[in-house]
């Protein structure tokens, strides 16, 4: 605590100015609700952008929410802005959300998000020609569980995610029964398991995520993306099935907030339009936080220190 | 439907065993013919054009309550007034900014006043537990974020004693209003905590309000239950005595029935708190910060061993306030002389006082008494895991469970599923309406019957099933491994209390930290999940049949042993059967555990009606998440009122009671 008191006031001393400059314009003192999900790498970006609002002179609170509820809340106003939103998991919720008003798209990260089939790297010793799918899909018995008979099992994520795993396994033909996990630590706890005696897994995973470095792994490589793949049949290598692609490699990740916020906290409003963060700089943050087990505030503050040069070109 | 017309013709001579008998067979023909497949498609499964579309309803009719009624600018103005409370208590406990801008309390004046409390109540034992569960807390790191949950907890229990204590006055002064509340009541205490949350979020915004008023609402009715209870059972000489020092309605109520009623309202009062500490994790869904959320973070990244820390501050806790609030039910007001001096007369609550600002000093001088950081605190999260992969990365222990997964999927599980799944629903129906007319009474036969009828017209007739198919599978493992430990214990006081103490840990340790091992041992499968809620339905299981043996007449077992029975005997002719009651109490309550667990369960991976209930949590389904809780509702009543039943007649037959 003690170190992060004493960043923040060095903070606070050299953005005096710029604070002394805010409160001018005119943002409002109440809280800036900034909500914080259940995985690390938002966690701590909630926290430095917060912390970076408080240095400018606002007044920032947190709140614990789920990750497909807050967009509701965000346009209710109950929670002022989303730092993660992310095209694959979040992107429906997202749109639905747009639809019915009351929260605006505040631009990209620099950070792209891949979600897709996965694999630890000790799966490779055991199928030597991956990432390919098509040696995937001839490895499959690797993968069979006592449930599955001969073909492999893959791990989809949870049904709510929408995935279209099983599309996808019918669509290419695969040897494969998909099932669906409960919940992120449900696979988190299926390859804890596989590690024990390096079981060939194959499940469904995301980047940037804390899991990249505990257990080094890569994205089974499907036929690439191509836009319609899920509108059109024609599109891909199966002319008569969606889903026949890998997803997006490059998805966005983007900023949203609530349409009062601008109004509010025109000041804060601008620091949140500037903000970007890189799939490196993410990454950093998940580390200190799984890996070097700090708390997330603490880890802000730390990554707040580390990284000046970065973050005060946003303050303007 | 067609089985309740059937129980209303058949003539009145037919006793209910055959009765019974009879809708047994016509379900067996009924499925045979299913078999043969020569069953019309309607008797199988309900067609989806039938089914009423119950969902928009009822989002149609909360939109009109909320926007219309203006139910919502009335929730949202309580939620400010609710706001203020919990910003004043997260001030004082973790120094959120906000009035009166005092906080917080020291980590150690807070330990020291539990300390004091545990030994004004129950003496040095106590005052250990009490004080060593808030030095522990500190030490292990965690105080900030147990006293963000602490901070809700200190609203929520006292705002649903009073309005638990309110409620259960009024349904003992009004019989009608005691018969519309008991109903309502069974449905809160079977319906699953999903459907509380989702209201919550929407009528009092995400975060500990809405954490604060679901905590309330899921604490509620015990409350309510064992005030009225109290209250009825006031001796007549008593309320006599009242009457005759001219007490007015008032003073009757303030110091005639409430003090008489003090042991059930006590008992009422750790329920609710038992209940509140239970939500900590769950509440976690709908932004409640603190130990829950914590909890949920840490499994999100595999944390195995600081999930398991905050697991053990949270049964610390429970057992704390269980053993306080108990030693409270069962100590006496004490009694001075007259001329006594104050300070003697409150001994304890000087000595707390003095603690209090003692450590609040000792803590402005001494910064390890007021704030212990993360650098120095002793958790042992890291060793664990190491701990855990290795015992995982035994030869012996993937061998194992992995034939326990394969005998139990492939050969069991499964195929359990699968012959439930292929039972016509009418059939289904008339099973269970032959169950409770064996077991119970025509009329729960009646009311199975409606509420089952109910379930498949939800149009969520085989996820049901499928929740059925878990509960089931898990309580018969429960019972074949509970029994045999509960039977065991009742045998010696001491194995009893160390059976017992292991019931309330494991009935207090939070669910979702089950579901990783079980996982990690199992996989992603049925067994799972089988596994992960036989743990808590054994709970009951065990502890009610140790109380009912040991509860058994002593001249019954008397009269066994001086007519020369074996131990073998003693148990299977006499103890057994008088205990049965009891533990009928204890597999209803097991029952109840699994269908609370299988909700859970859903974040194994399940095709259930939790899995469904959990997506309705991402977005605003309202109707639907309501539908289904009201599924899972329906299917625990109908359980819980055909054994309750049972149990009752039993004892009236056995002459216990």
């Amino acid at each position: 605590m003690k170190k992060f008191t004493t960043a923040l006031t060095a903070g606070v001393l050299a953005i005096a100015p710029i604070a002394a400059m805010a409160a001018g314009h005119g943002d409002s003192d109440d809280p800036i609700v900034i909500p914080i999900h259940n995985w690390s790498s938002q966690i701590v970006m909630s926290n430095v952008v917060g912390q970076i609002l408080e240095e400018a002179g606002n007044n920032v609170e947190y709140v614990t929410t789920d990750s497909q509820a807050v967009y509701e809340s965000v346009r209710l106003g109950d929670v002022t802005l989303e730092l993660e939103v992310w095209e694959g998991a979040f992107g429906a919720s997202f749109r639905a959300a747009l639809e019915k008003g009351g929260i605006v798209d505040v631009g990209d990260h620099n950070a792209v998000t891949r979600e897709d089939w996965w694999y630890p790297m000790w799966t490779k010793d055991a199928c030597p020609g991956l990432p390919s799918w098509e040696a995937l899909n001839d490895c499959a018995a690797l993968f069979a569980t006592p449930e599955t008979g001969d073909k492999g099992r893959y791990l989809d994520g949870p049904v709510d995610w929408l995935k279209h795993g099983q599309e996808r396994v019918a669509a290419l033909d695969m040897n494969f029964v998909v099932v669906n996990a409960g919940s992120a630590a449900a696979l988190w706890a299926e390859i804890g398991a596989a590690e024990a005696d390096k079981r060939p897994v194959v499940v469904f995973n995301w980047t940037p995520n804390f899991a990249e470095a505990v257990w080094p792994g890569e994205f089974v490589e499907f036929p690439a993306w191509e836009d319609g793949c899920d509108k059109d049949p024609a599109v891909g290598p199966n002319p008569d099935a969606l889903y026949d692609c890998g997803n997006p490699a490059t998805g966005y990740l983007k900023k949203a907030a609530w349409d009062g916020m601008e109004e509010k906290w025109p000041n804060a409003y601008g620091i949140l339009e500037n903000i970007s963060f890189t799939n490196p700089q993410i990454a950093e943050m998940a580390k200190l936080v799984d890996i070097d087990e700090l708390e997330p505030e603490d880890a802000a503050a730390e990554w707040l220190e580390a990284n000046e040069d970065v973050w005060k070109t946003w303050l303007n | 439907m067609a089985s309740v017309t059937t129980n209303n013709t058949v003539p009145k001579v037919w006793s209910r065993q055959q009765l019974a008998a009879g809708f047994a067979i016509t379900a067996v023909v009924v499925t045979i013919i299913q078999y043969s497949g020569l069953l019309p498609a309607w008797l199988h499964r309900l067609p989806e054009e039938w089914i009423p579309p119950f969902a928009p309803w009822l989002d149609a009719f909360f939109n009109f309550v909320k926007d219309d009624l203006g139910l919502l600018v009335v929730t949202r103005f309580l939620t400010e007034q609710l706001q203020v409370l919990l910003d004043t208590t997260a001030n004082l406990l973790f120094g959120k900014r906000r009035w009166p801008n005092l906080g917080p309390i020291p980590w150690s004046a807070i330990a020291a006043v539990a300390a004091v409390a545990g030994y004004y109540l129950g003496g040095w034992r106590l005052a250990l537990l009490a004080g060593g569960t808030f030095v522990w807390t500190a030490l292990i790191g965690q105080w900030k974020i147990a006293m963000e949950t602490m901070s809700v907890l200190v609203v929520a229990a006292p705002l649903a004693f009073v309005i638990g204590l309110l409620l259960g006055i009024a349904a003992w002064k009004s019989p009608a209003f005691n018969r519309v509340i008991k109903p309502v009541l069974s449905v809160l205490q079977t319906l699953p905590f999903f459907t509380y949350l989702l209201p919550a979020v929407i009528f009092f915004k995400v975060g500990p309000t809405a954490g604060a008023v679901a905590t309330i609402v899921y604490a509620i009715p015990p409350m309510i239950l064992m005030t009225t209870l109290g209250l009825q059972r006031v001796s007549p000489e008593v309320i006599e005595a009242g009457k005759m020092s001219g007490c007015s309605r008032w003073q009757m109520l303030r110091h005639v029935y409430v003090p008489a009623a003090r042991t059930e309202i006590l008992v009422g009062v750790n329920q609710v708190i038992m209940l509140c500490l239970a939500m900590v994790v769950l509440t976690a869904f709908i932004g409640m910060p603190g130990l829950g959320a914590k909890l949920l973070a840490m499994m999100g990244s595999f944390k195995l061993g600081r999930s398991f820390e905050i697991g053990v501050t949270i049964v610390l806790l429970a057992v704390t306030l269980d053993r306080l609030s108990k030693a409270w039910v069962v100590k006496l007001p004490e009694h001075f002389e007259r001329g006594t001096p104050w300070w003697v007369r409150h001994k304890y609550l000087v000595l707390g006082l003095a603690a209090f600002v003692g450590f609040t000093i000792l803590a402005i001088f001494v910064e390890w008494f007021g704030e212990i950081g993360r650098k120095q605190t002793w958790s042992k999260g890291k060793e664990m895991d190491t701990a855990i992969k290795t015992f995982l990365a035994l030869d012996g222990v993937q061998a194992v469970t992995g034939s326990i997964r394969y005998v139990l999927n492939v050969w069991v599980l499964n195929p359990f599923r699968d012959f439930l799944l292929s039972i016509p629903t009418s059939a289904f129906i008339m099973f269970i309406v032959a169950f409770a007319l064996a077991m119970a009474s025509k009329k729960a036969a009646v009311l199975a019957a409606v509420f089952f009828g109910l379930v498949a017209f939800s149009g969520w007739w085989d996820r049901s099933v499928i929740t059925l198919y878990s509960v089931l599978s898990a309580v018969a493992i429960a019972i074949l491994l509970g029994l045999p430990i509960g039977v065991f214990a009742a045998r010696s006081e001491r194995w009893s209390r160390r059976v017992l103490l292991a019931c309330d840990t494991a009935q207090t340790f939070p669910s979702f930290i089950y579901l990783i091992p079980a996982i990690m041992l199992f996989g992603i499968t049925a067994t799972s999940v089988v596994m992960s809620i036989l743990i808590f339905a054994m709970v009951p299981l065990v502890r009610y049949t140790v109380e009912g043996l040991r509860n058994v007449p002593p001249e019954m077992t008397e009269a066994a042993d001086m007519s020369g029975a074996t131990k073998m005997q003693k148990l299977v002719n006499v103890q057994l059967p008088l205990a049965l009651p009891t533990m009928a109490v204890g597999f209803n309550q097991a029952i109840m555990f699994a269908f609370f667990m299988v909700i859970i369960a859903a974040f194994i991976g399940t095709q259930d009606l939790g899995q469904e209930l959990q997506r309705t949590l991402a977005g605003t389904d309202l109707g639907k998440n309501f539908v289904l809780g009201i599924c899972v509702s329906l299917m625990a009543l109908t359980c819980d009122m055909v054994i309750m039943e049972w149990a009752r007649q039993k004892k009236a037959a056995l002459g216990l009671d």
